[in-house]
C-alpha cells in the first residue's frame, strides 16, 4: 500500500457521491459545511468535489490558511525587523509576497533586507550557526501542525547553546476560531470538515466543544478525493439522521483520538496559550501560542525592540470576510483584475492555500 | 513518504525516488519501512496500515451493495 492511488478511485467516488445524494433526496434544506484547512480548500477544487455533491450541499472555506489569518500587525512587525541591519529573517515562502500596511517582505528583500525562505524551521537554526554576528528571526506562522516543529527547533537550539536565533510567534489554534465563528452567528454552519494534519497532532478531543456544546457535527477528514467525499457523507449522515452531534474521524489511518502525544508535549513545553488577533476576526480568546518564560531568550519580542508603523488595511480587500465564510472571493471588486497571484492585494490571494488563490486557479466550479 | 533509513532523530524518507532528510524528534516508535506524514522537515505522524485497510474495506462494501 502506498496510501495514494487507493484513495483516488473514481468508481468509489461515484458510489459515495450517490450515497450522499440518496441521504439528502427529497430534502430542500440547505446544508452548509465548512472546511477550516487550506489544504482541504485546494483539494476540494482540484478534485472537483463540488460537482459530485447535490446542489443543496454548500461547501464553504473558513479561516484555515495560516498566512491568511495572520494580521497586518504581525507582517508590519516582521517587516520592521527585516529593516534592522543586523537581522536575517527566515520564513516559509508563502509569507514573502503578503502585503503589510505599506510594504512586503519581498519589497524589503529588493531593497537589501536579508530575507531567506526556508523549508523547515530547522534550517533557521543552521543559518544562525553560520551567521553568529547576526540575529536570525524565524517567522513562526502556522497552526498546531507547525507549532511543535518550531518548539522542537527552539529546544534543540537551547541544547546547542545558540544565542542568536529568535522566533516571532504568530502561531494559532484552530478550534477556538471555529467556536468564534459559531458564537458570532454571522452564518449558519451545519457541519465542520475538520483539518487532517492539525488533527494528527491535537487528536479529536479539542473539537468536542463544537460538537457537544454548539451541536455542530465535526468530522476529521483526510485530503484525498475519497476522504473528502467520505467526510461529507459522515457529516450529512449526522445532520440528516443523527440524534446527537459528535466528533468523528474519517482520516483514521493518520489521526489517533489522542493525537500525537509526543508532539503535544514538546509544543506545550515551549509555548503557552493566550488570546490572539486574527485577520478579519479580531482577538479570539485562547487562540494563540506564545513562548514561555523558560525560553524567553528565543522570543524576539522580549529581546529586540523595534518600532512598528501604524497598521492600515486595504479599504476594498474583503479577505477578512472571506476567512469568516460570509463572502466568497468572487464577491470582491478587486478579484482577478486588480488582485491576482501576480499582484496580490490580500493574503488570501498570495498563499497557495488561500481561498482567493483557489478560486483564481481553478475557477468557481 | 516511506522511511528508508534512520539514525537517532534523523531519518531519510523516499517518495518516487526523491529522498529527503527529516527530523524524527516529534514521533516515537518509528521503524524502517513506516510511511510517515512529513510537514516542513519533520515527521508528524505514522500512517496506520490496519486503519487504512479498514477504510478501504468500507468502500468495497459500499460498492458491493449498490
Amino acid at each position: 500500500m502506498k496510501y495514494i492511488d487507493e484513495f483516488r478511485d473514481k468508481k468509489v467516488s461515484k458510489h459515495i457521491s450517490n450515497k450522499i445524494k440518496n441521504l439528502v433526496d427529497g430534502q430542500d434544506k440547505k446544508i452548509t459545511l465548512m472546511e477550516v484547512c487550506g489544504t482541504h480548500t485546494m483539494s476540494i477544487f482540484k478534485a472537483g468535489i463540488r460537482s459530485l455533491l447535490p446542489p443543496n450541499i454548500n461547501l464553504l472555506s473558513g479561516p484555515g490558511c495560516p498566512v491568511c489569518v495572520t494580521p497586518n500587525y504581525y507582517l508590519d512587525k516582521a517587516i520592521a525587523y527585516s529593516r534592522l541591519p543586523f537581522v536575517i529573517i527566515c520564513t516559509f515562502g508563502d509569507m514573502i509576497k503578503v502585503p503589510g500596511s505599506s510594504s512586503s517582505l519581498e519589497e524589503e528583500k529588493g531593497s537589501g533586507g536579508d530575507i531567506r525562505v526556508v523549508y523547515s524551521p530547522i534550517e533557521s537554526m543552521k543559518i544562525a550557526m553560520e551567521n553568529k554576528d547576526k540575529s536570525v528571526i524565524f517567522l513562526g506562522v502556522g497552526f498546531e501542525t507547525t507549532t511543535p516543529l518550531v518548539a522542537s527547533t527552539i529546544i534543540k537550539a537551547k541544547e546547542e547553546g545558540i544565542k542568536n536565533l529568535f522566533v516571532l510567534s504568530g502561531h494559532k489554534l484552530i478550534p477556538p476560531a471555529m467556536i468564534a465563528l459559531l458564537k458570532s452567528k454571522e452564518l449558519k454552519i451545519d457541519g465542520f470538515i475538520c483539518p487532517g494534519h492539525v488533527s494528527t497532532i491535537i487528536g479529536a478531543e479539542p473539537y468536542s466543544q463544537v460538537a457537544e456544546e454548539y451541536k455542530v457535527p465535526s468530522v476529521i477528514t483526510g485530503f484525498e478525493p475519497l476522504d473528502i467525499l467520505e467526510g461529507v457523507l459522515m457529516l450529512v449522515n449526522q445532520i440528516v439522521n443523527g440524534t446527537e452531534s459528535k466528533v468523528e474521524i474519517e482520516y483514521k489511518r493518520a489521526v489517533k483520538k489522542e493525537g500525537n502525544i509526543k508532539a503535544l508535549s514538546v509544543m506545550n513545553n515551549v509555548f503557552y496559550v493566550s488570546d490572539s488577533e486574527w485577520r478579519g476576526m479580531g482577538i479570539i480568546p485562547d487562540s494563540g501560542y506564545f513562548i514561555r518564560d523558560e525560553f524567553s531568550n528565543f522570543d524576539v519580542e522580549k529581546n529586540i525592540d523595534v518600532k512598528v508603523e501604524e497598521t492600515k488595511e486595504h479599504p476594498e480587500c474583503i479577505c477578512g470576510e472571506v476567512l469568516r465564510g460570509v463572502k466568497i472571493p468572487t464577491d470582491c471588486s478587486l478579484f482577478k483584475f486588480v488582485c491576482n497571484p501576480e499582484n496580490p492585494v490580500g493574503p488570501c490571494m498570495v498563499s497557495s492555500e488561500g481561498t482567493c488563490a483557489a478560486y483564481y486557479k481553478y475557477g468557481k466550479d | 513518504m516511506k522511511l528508508i533509513k534512520l539514525e537517532g532523530e534523523i531519518g531519510i524518507v523516499e517518495l518516487s525516488g526523491v529522498k529527503k532528510e527529516i527530523s524524527l524528534s516529534l514521533l516515537d516508535n518509528v521503524k524502517k519501512g513506516d510511511y510517515l506524514i512529513i510537514h516542513a522537515g519533520f515527521a508528524i505522524q505514522k500512517l496506520d496500515e490496519k486503519e487504512a485497510q479498514e477504510t478501504l474495506k468500507i468502500w468495497e462494501e459500499i460498492e458491493s451493495i449498490e
